[in-house]
């Protein structure tokens, strides 16, 4: 990992340097442990600011494509690589002014999880290796990361950049699944009261913050559906049905689309696993077209494109 | 004022027996974590939690709450004529708030309870409302309360604190309507004063001594607010602010709301829900223009009102009591700590 | 004490077309309930919020004056969701009116001073206020000179046209009426920008002399430079300014520009106060 950061802040430097890009976008330490923050690094100086940890966990491809018309580089994980490429599909970026800095990626860590195992508040938190130590003011634990690893990162399938320009490091080897979607098959196997049941519990702490979508590089709609007043789509109270019907609309805005990189999920300050949405839709994707978000600048997502191979009768 | 003992083995029984007379909101876990909700009628207040991922503040300002009703069937007498909507102000309890939470509801009070106007929604629950805290033996790690005017044993806005002595609670009654409370409880084994006041005043140095974590905010007062409005640091401090509404949401002083009718079939009712200056649409006119139209602007107003307009406009100190929710819940950890340090630092470049 | 959030009940007793493009509106509200019209007491400079249940508040200057009985006015530009809505609805009708709002124009400080009131466009309309109120008979012997600046795009979009027209004759009123542009030959008043036409038309400034500026931002912004030529100081400038708003009771916290809460420290402002806030409007 530290070979990978020296790496990333010199390759930041040297862009910087040369004028090749006006902006480093990347990570930078928090404040408090586990916690890391998007950063804009514009001198070679500050390039040391930048790092890489397995608490990375936003998708930087969010904030690339709030800065149009700048030259940029993008320090990318296999997932944020997979929005670039996505942005790029949907004409949010311009592939001449992004330069992808990246980055194998390990996997991130669930840090409800490791809260949660931990019992109180985390004071500490180091990596070596697969080795997670975590300390709280009375505890301290080694923890092996693979047991910790988020949800969507233990069945990632795409850990390596899609898209670079420069990687910081050897590509990781890309696991084989037999199953990409268990948690689907287990929520399609419980009967209608039981998928009734678990959505409504899903949703029971959503304190529509927006975080989940803030977070979403998908999610760049100059006026979003639920914040449009002529018409009002929804009601903007805490009525089930109204936040039930923005998680909907917006996963299904997502379909196809949806690289399953766990920012939302990451950014909800309630824990609420908003990827039970998105995952079977993107599952859906898979199986109705063979369909993988953003692996190539080539192609276009299936509902925004037209094929003849269609599955669907009523578009022949 | 007077204290009690409470062995923790009465304490369930006179939990439900105040229940008769008081709806009871307390600390509870779900799937989400630790949160403040109305207790259901078998559910115990858990006395040993952590601290809850939101504030106490939905006791008296529920994230989304009917203030107006209205008919909107033109065959009724009182047809298009709005309503007061019916609201429960029978007594109400809240167990276990954290110390720097009633501090919080003294803060907001200031807003809602003005010379000219008084929210009688806030209000009403107000007075309905008695505040049973729980002190903090061991702050967290984000606690940073006793450099905001309160602290782990603050008794500010409290009616009782009750302090954990493991088999026990010792409680320091502070008000008639603690010991109202207290007596529909039945807890009425009365402490000697001096002792327990000792033991209290032991125990708070022992908490606030653990608090690690502080801000300083000694001289935002004479600086002034356009020199602070202007600062050259707000792009920086905003940049990886994705402007959606947690901290807003999580801070136990945050108190925007927004006005919305609904309606269904014929009648219509008025909600205020919480409202985040994080979102373009809270100040965006009719006509489109914004006058806090960029992330930066919004950033900017979040800590401006919370750090350095609410503090000269009331003079009780920053509209902040440290209880670290927004450095923990916030996605991009946009630390109030640094920025607050960062403004307080702030000199002007003539 | 009572709720704040609740509005008196009234009835819309007329409406008029106000601008020949038909975005603006002029509504006459009467209370249903007796005493209502007199805890709505107001002053002019003051807003209230027009509330319809079921569709939401907007918050708007009231135009008809403290001096005027049994009525409130207010005049409305179709723009949002409340505005289109209000344009639509029909004499007779029942919705709420919550206010009076905010501050006033400093009518004390006002007494045995020059008055300049300059506006343009729509935000006419606490001005007319201001004006029936000054030149009521009970009040005109208060003040000093009373010189109007008004403008608008044309003839057509002046507000309230028949008392313009009406105080023009009278020789206790100096009004300067201007329109942008008119191809009509018989126009016989100014042609040109407010600004413009303060600068030629607007009384210098004494220590007895105050201006009172209500329009679009950028009638403000030009007007201003004017005025300072004309040598009026910070504090000789008074300003009614609009923000988003909901509550419109200094509660729900979106208004402010710094501390001061537009909705319930304003809307009115000297420019010395304004310029000591940020530009949040």
């Amino acid at each position: 990992m530290d070979t990978c950061i020296q790496k990333i802040r010199e390759i930041a430097g040297d862009l910087l340097e040369k004028g090749e890009v006006e902006r480093v976008i990347g990570f930078a330490e928090g404040s408090i442990p586990m916690a890391t923050s998007p950063v804009a690094i514009s001198t070679k100086e500050d390039a040391q600011k930048l790092c890489f940890s397995s608490t990375c966990g936003l998708n930087l491809a969010n904030y690339a494509s709030k800065e149009k018309g700048k030259k940029i580089a993008v320090v990318a994980k296999g997932c944020d690589s997979r929005n670039l490429v996505t942005h790029i599909v949907e004409n949010q970026i311009d592939r001449d002014n992004l330069y992808i800095i990246g980055v194998p990626c390990p996997g991130m860590v669930d840090k409800f999880k490791i809260a949660a195992e931990m019992g109180g508040e985390i004071t500490g938190f180091e990596e070596a290796g697969d080795t997670l130590i975590v300390s709280t003011v009375d505890d301290k634990k080694e923890l092996n990361k693979q047991d910790y690893l988020r949800h969507n990162c233990s069945l990632c399938t795409h850990k390596n950049p899609v898209l670079f320009d420069v990687l910081v490091g050897e590509e990781v080897e890309e696991q084989q699944l037999d199953n990409a979607y268990p948690d689907v098959d287990a929520i399609e196997a419980l009967t209608a009261d039981g998928r009734w049941k678990h959505f409504e519990e899903l949703t029971q702490n959503c304190i529509r913050c927006y975080a989940c979508r803030n977070a979403c590089p998908l999610c760049y709609c100059p006026t979003c559906f639920v914040d449009e007043s002529g018409p009002q789509w929804v009601g903007k109270g805490q009525d089930k049905t109204d936040v039930d019907t923005f998680h909907f609309l917006r996963a299904f805005h997502c379909a196809g689309r949806c690289t399953d990189c766990g920012a939302c999920v990451e950014a909800c300050p309630m824990g609420i696993n908003v990827r039970d949405f998105t995952r079977k839709l993107n599952k859906d994707a898979q199986d109705m077209f063979g369909w993988e978000a953003g692996l190539t600048i080539d192609k276009r997502p299936p509902l925004d494109a037209y094929s003849p191979d269609d599955p669907n009768d009523f578009i022949k | 004022m007077k204290f009690i003992t409470i062995d923790k083995k009465d304490w369930a029984k006179g939990i439900d027996k105040s229940r008769g007379t008081y709806q009871l909101f307390g600390p509870v876990t779900d799937i989400n974590g630790c949160q403040i909700k109305a207790l259901d009628a078998d559910v115990q207040p858990e006395m040993e939690y952590t601290d809850s991922v939101l504030s106490a503040k939905s006791v008296l300002f529920p994230q989304s709450e009917k203030i107006l009703v209205t008919s909107l069937n033109e065959a009724d007498d009182d047809h298009h004529i709005m309503k007061r909507a019916d609201g429960d102000y029978t007594p109400r309890a809240v167990i276990g708030i954290r110390p720097y939470d009633a501090r919080a509801i003294q803060l907001v009070k200031m807003n809602f309870d003005t010379e000219d106007y008084r929210d009688p929604y806030w209000c009403d629950a107000y007075e309905a409302t008695t505040f049973v805290g729980l002190a903090i033996n061991k702050p967290g790690p984000l606690d940073f309360s006793t450099s905001t005017g309160t602290g782990p044993f603050s008794e500010d806005g409290l009616d009782i604190l009750l302090a954990d002595m493991d088999d026990k609670f010792l409680a320091k009654v502070l008000t008639p309507k603690g010991e109202a409370y207290a007596a529909a409880c039945g807890f009425n084994t009365e402490a000697d004063a001096k002792e327990s006041q000792v033991l209290f005043d032991v125990m708070r140095k022992d908490a606030e001594k653990t608090i690690s974590s502080s801000v300083e905010t000694d001289k935002l007062k004479d600086k002034t607010i356009l020199d602070l409005y202007e600062a050259p640091f707000w792009d920086d401090v905003a940049f990886s602010c994705i402007n959606c509404g947690t901290c807003t949401y999580v801070c136990p002083t945050c108190w925007c709301f927004d006005i919305q009718d609904e309606n269904k079939l014929k009648a219509s009712s008025r909600f205020r829900n919480w409202d985040t200056c994080m979102s373009p649409l809270f100040t965006r006119h009719a006509t489109g223009h914004n006058p806090r139209g960029e992330k930066t602007m919004r950033v900017r107003q979040r800590f401006m009102h919370k750090l350095k307009y609410f503090l000269d406009k009331y003079d009780s100190g920053i509209m902040c009591v440290g209880c670290g929710r927004c450095v923990k819940s916030c996605p991009v950890n946009i630390d109030i700590r640094q920025v607050c340090e960062t403004m307080n630092n702030y000199e002007k470049k003539e | 004490m009572e709720n704040p959030y609740l509005p008196y009940p009234v009835r819309i007793d007329d409406i008029e077309i106000a601008t020949e493009d038909k975005s603006l509106k002029t509504f006459k509200f009467v209370f249903l309930n007796e005493g209502d019209e007199e805890k709505f007491a107001y002053q002019a400079g003051q807003f209230a919020e027009l509330s319809i249940p079921g569709v939401g508040e907007i918050p708007i200057g009231i135009a008809s004056s403290p001096v005027e009985k049994g009525f409130v006015k207010f005049t409305v530009f179709r723009t949002g969701v409340v505005t289109s809505y209000l344009h639509n609805m029909k004499v007779g009708d029942i919705m709420g009116l919550r206010g009076p709002l905010g501050n006033w124009y400093p009518w004390d400080k006002l007494e045995g001073k020059n008055v300049v009131i300059i506006g343009g466009g729509f935000a006419f309309t606490t001005l007319r206020s201001s004006i029936v109120y000054m030149l009521d008979p009970a009040n005109r012997s208060k003040f000093g000179n009373i010189d109007v600046v008004y403008g608008a795009r044309s003839p057509g979009m002046l507000l309230y046209r028949e008392e313009l027209y009406e105080w023009e004759k009278r020789s206790d009123i100096n009004m300067h009426i201007t329109v942008d542009g008119t191809d009509d030959p018989d126009w016989k008043y100014n042609k040109g920008f407010v600004p413009q036409i303060v600068e030629e038309k607007a009384p210098q400034a004494d220590a007895d002399t105050f201006a009172i500026v209500c329009g679009p931002p950028i009638m403000i912004k030009f007007t201003q430079p004017a005025l300072t030529k004309l040598g009026y100081g910070p504090d000789q400038i008074i300003m009614s300014l609009e923000n988003r708003m909901k509550c419109g009771i200094g509660m729900c916290g979106r208004c402010n520009i710094g501390k001061e809460l537009v909705c319930k420290d304003g809307p009115v402002f000297t420019l010395e106060e304004i310029n000591m806030t940020p530009k949040e409007y």
